[in-house]
């Protein structure tokens, strides 16, 4: 097992002169007056990112970004400053800043230190560094080369391909001391095809906690230049998207952005403690079919969503959101779960140092059914069969959600026929839930491309279903 | 014009300093060409729900961005940190990394004689001296009015902030810039219906000068009547009609536009206006301009993000596309001159076309008035357009209850081509004025 919090101490502390016992002092200093709770989160990150685009790489990028953020809670109210210096002046100043908070309430008392053992879902190497620039600028000259061989009608092609390094450390009041070294790899391809005066686009990409090297193994790199070749040579054949209420399939993977919008933002704790989701105080009501079972789930291996522990020290899980279509539990950071009596399920996540952390989604998926995917089309007479997305937004309070298809098809008399464009689609998530009426046996999670807003802030995140059929959601074409 | 806010804060001529400092070490790595930003920024936020304080915070962020060309190739690297150490490291990451690009024969700054001269002080800066208490009681004061509203159940709280930045850019053409801004604001979301059935609205006011804001009471007002407005909505039937965008969306269809005519899509080929300059592209009314100069504007600047000279500057004249939006990146690719729009355009007006709202309503007679609009369903590159959207049934003119869960849909060709009227209504909170417009027809698609 990597030592995470040892990494950690070399990289963020080390340089700035600081050991453990700092930590005492600026806790301490936070805790100084009538604070129930205190923590300190420390962030070192390097990020790089390379695009090519006409044939030649254009634009590279490098950035550093460190800093450390001080947090205090007193009962629901919550102070906070942050510093991009990490020295142990402009530490006690941020804290001193947070800590003005509180008038009243219990004061809080330092622990001592206890080390937070997380999992060890991801190498702690710096993916940065494990290629030369040349094989990185190679990868991306070959997959732009395979986007423009297998069609002439591909008149632009633009690769991208990023990388971030990230070592955490957090320390929190009640004694836990916690690190993650974290790495995050993305590529993506985004085409343009015209033919007979038609432009089309289409795109693809992936990525994870690894090294640049998974896009090499297995031509993955090739591979997302050949769905993002298929996907605009497939939009230039498409035709209206028909509008209204019809019956729809979704194929499997990255549609699971569904549960994301249509459930997963309405079942995180903050919401539900404010009682503003439409979620809110339904624990063990069926708000989904029998066939519908859905988890957020953080220790999936070098998954995107992943993390060993999240970013308030609280070693991610397992969470089962809807078992069998009973809603059975919220999200939950270490604030919401303490004002509402429960544990936190390791999903107090944050931007960066310089956000506050609060419940977010980590991996989102719904669980296997039984059938056939090809059942399932076969089982609808006339619809939509949409296998991609562009994306999504909801409002928690209504529980209305749309989600934007970018690849879909009409099905007409049980089969899969003409390709149509992009239309959004629309339904309300604690009802559409319930009109699941087939579940495949696919499973599929995205491949890596996922990032969810929330308040201001960007996360990466994953998601993943299996083809499934709902019994009527609006679709927005404009065929009517 | 070189101003120190806060005794705690840089000041801008140490960031000037610092901006050459970047430049200077560019040149001894052998850059033939570089440029660097620098950016500060610091405020405070307070949040109140229930009436009881939920979050204080406090914000302080710095920035170092550099690019360097060595010849034809370009490399960019930032840092938060300012000392000369990390930005030796800063520009020689930026030079590693230009070494490896690849030539490009139109990468380099903008030419010399498009540099802004002239730096004239735009009214930008208007420090708020606002105490945690101070922010608290107002935010209590705006929360406060929107629960008074019977109906109102729950709240999301109301926030004001304040924040105070710094921005300084400097190139090897010798231009040097910087200018202080604010940006003050209030806002409240609240919550009204059951668990049977709840709708949430917000409002929000922000300024460069915290007098111009609206009153605290009247964004609890306007959140609470948006909120209350919405409870009971209908779903409505699949059918063609024409439909109004309220200003504060409205200006989503216009942003829509510019990027069809932002020279990175054009360029890519990746645009439904390619080739549209000197063609109509809106009805013979529409007029739109560019108006970088406004006083206390929340787009104003006198240069872009590449030093160049602002000026005003007319987009569409009687409905016929006149100029691009372009940097001097894709100006050189299109064959063209930069339009002083590297970052985006600065306050673009879209003249108003006579009617007020309750006219336009009228004008409208039967059709839906779209006040929310949900995801990202517009595809530049064809102009294919579909979103969600919630809002009001009109009939004769009348608002007569609450509509959600639909979409609307068309192609924004087709959209720009079939506006009616532009209403008096303009909503200045953005980089985008435009008032309320009602389109002749789109698909809406319901039940």
């Amino acid at each position: 097992m990597t030592d995470f919090l040892d990494i950690a101490r070399q990289t963020i502390l080390a340089p700035a002169g600081m050991v453990d016992e700092d930590l005492n002092k600026i806790l301490d200093n936070t805790l100084g007056n009538a604070i129930d709770s205190a923590d300190v989160y420390f962030q070192v990150q390097r990020h790089e990112s390379w695009i090519m685009e006409d044939g030649i790489v254009k634009e590279g990028s490098y950035n550093i970004d460190q800093g450390v953020g001080v947090r205090a809670i007193s009962d629901e109210k919550t102070g906070f400053a942050y510093s991009d210096e990490i020295m142990l002046p402009a530490l006690m100043q941020a804290s001193k800043a947070a800590r003005a908070i509180a008038c009243n309430g219990q004061q809080g008392k330092l622990q001592a230190w206890k080390a937070t053992v997380g999992h060890d879902l991801y190498m702690a190497t710096d993916p940065l560094e494990a290629l030369s620039s040349e094989v990185k600028l190679q990868l991306l000259q070959d997959v732009d080369a395979e986007a423009r061989r297998l069609d002439p009608r591909i008149k632009q092609v633009i690769v991208s391909l990023s990388g971030t390094h990230e070592v955490i450390l957090v320390a929190n009041s009640d004694g836990s001391l916690g690190a993650d070294v974290r790495p995050l790899v993305r590529m993506n391809v985004s085409v343009i095809a015209e033919d007979k005066g038609r432009r089309e686009q289409g795109g693809a990409g992936g990525g994870g906690r690894f090294a640049y090297d998974y896009f090499i193994n297995e031509q993955r790199g090739l591979d997302f230049a050949r769905k993002a070749v298929r996907q605009a040579l497939l939009n230039l054949e498409a035709i209206e998207a028909p509008a209204g209420t019809m019956n729809v399939v979704l194929g499997p993977g990255w549609p699971g952005v569904l549960l994301h919008e249509a459930v997963g933002h309405g079942l995180e704790g903050d919401f539900n403690r404010k009682g503003s989701s439409a979620f809110s105080g339904r624990i063990g009501e069926k708000v989904a079919s029998d066939q519908c079972t859905v988890v957020d789930d953080g220790t999936l291996s070098e998954r995107r969503g992943s993390l060993n522990i999240d970013d308030e020290g609280t070693p991610t899980e397992q969470t089962v959101l809807i078992e069998n279509g009973i809603l059975k539990g919220y999200m939950q950071d270490r604030l919401n779960a303490k004002l509402m009596g429960v544990a936190s399920t390791g999903n107090g996540r944050r931007e960066s140092f310089s956000h506050l952390p609060m419940p977010r989604m980590t991996n989102t998926y719904m669980l296997a059914g039984k059938y056939d995917p090809e059942e399932i089309i076969a089982s609808v007479g006339n619809g939509l069969y949409a296998v991609n997305f562009a994306g999504g937004q909801v409002d928690i309070t209504s529980g209305k959600f749309v989600f934007s298809a970018s690849e879909a098809y009409m099905i007409e008399n049980g089969k899969v026929t003409h390709p149509v464009k992009g239309a959004t689609l629309i339904g309300n998530g604690p009802e559409v839930m319930t009109r699941v009426s087939m579940v495949g046996n696919d499973l599929q999670l995205d491949d890596g491309v996922g990032t969810c807003g929330k308040e201001g802030q960007s996360v990466p995140v994953g998601v993943g279903q299996p083809s499934m059929r709902i019994d009527g959601i609006t679709v927005g074409g404009t065929g009517v | 014009m070189s101003k120190k806010i806060d005794p705690d804060y840089p000041d801008q001529e140490q960031m000037e300093n610092l901006v050459s400092y970047a430049l200077q070490q560019a040149r001894k790595h052998g850059a033939s060409d570089a440029e660097a930003g620098m950016s500060f920024g610091a405020g405070l936020n307070v949040t109140v729900r229930l009436a009881e304080v939920e979050t204080l915070e406090y914000n302080r962020d710095r920035s170092l961005g550099v690019s360097v060309y060595l010849g034809q190739k370009k490399g960019s690297a930032s840092t938060s940190d300012w000392s000369e150490k990390a930005i030796q490291e800063t520009v020689n990451a930026a030079c590693a990394i230009a070494k490896h690009s690849g030539e490009d024969p139109f990468t380099g700054l903008a030419d010399a004689q498009f540099m802004a001269t002239e730096l004239a002080d735009l009214d930008l800066c208007y420090p708020w001296e606002l105490s945690a208490e101070q922010g608290i009681d107002l935010a209590r004061q705006c929360e406060d009015t929107a629960r008074a509203h019977s109906g109102i159940s729950n709240s999301e709280g109301a926030s004001v902030s304040t924040h105070t930045g710094i921005s300084v850019y400097a190139n090897t053409h010798g231009f040097l810039g910087g200018y202080p801004a604010t940006r003050h604001s209030i806002s409240c979301s609240v919550i009204a219906g059951d668990e049977s059935g709840m709708q949430r609205d917000y409002w929000y006011t922000v300024a460069r000068d915290a007098h111009d804001l609206e009153q605290a009471e009247s964004v609890g007002n306007m959140a609470a009547k948006r909120t209350l407005g919405r409870l009971n909505a209908r779903k409505l039937k699949t059918a063609q009609v024409p439909v109004i965008l309220r200003a504060e969306v409205a200006s989503s269809l216009f942003r829509h536009f510019v990027s069809a005519i932002s020279g990175g899509n054009l360029y890519r080929n990746s645009s439904f206006l390619l080739d549209h300059l000197g063609k109509k592209i809106f009805p013979d009314f529409i007029q739109i301009h560019e108006r970088p100069h406004l006083k206390k504007g929340l787009g104003s600047t006198t240069y872009d993000n590449e030093g160049v000279a602002t000026q005003n500057r007319t987009l569409v004249s009687d409905g016929i596309l006149q100029s691009y939006v372009l940097s001097s990146y894709s100006a050189r690719k299109l064959d063209m001159q930069t339009t002083g729009n590297a970052g985006g355009v600065h306050n673009m007006q879209v003249k108003p076309t006579g009617p007020d709202f309750d006219a336009l309503l009228a004008e409208m007679n039967n059709g839906l008035l779209v006040t929310e609009l949900m995801g990202q369903g517009i595809n530049i590159v064809t102009g294919d357009y579909s979103r969600g959207a919630a809002g009001y049934w009109v009939e004769n003119g009348e608002i007569q209850y609450p509509v959600e869960e639909i979409t609307i849909a068309g192609n924004l060709r087709d959209m720009f081509h079939q506006i009616v009227q532009v209403a008096d209504d303009v909503d200045m909170r953005g980089n985008i004025h435009t008032g309320s417009v009602l389109l002749e027809n789109m698909t809406l698609a319901g039940d």
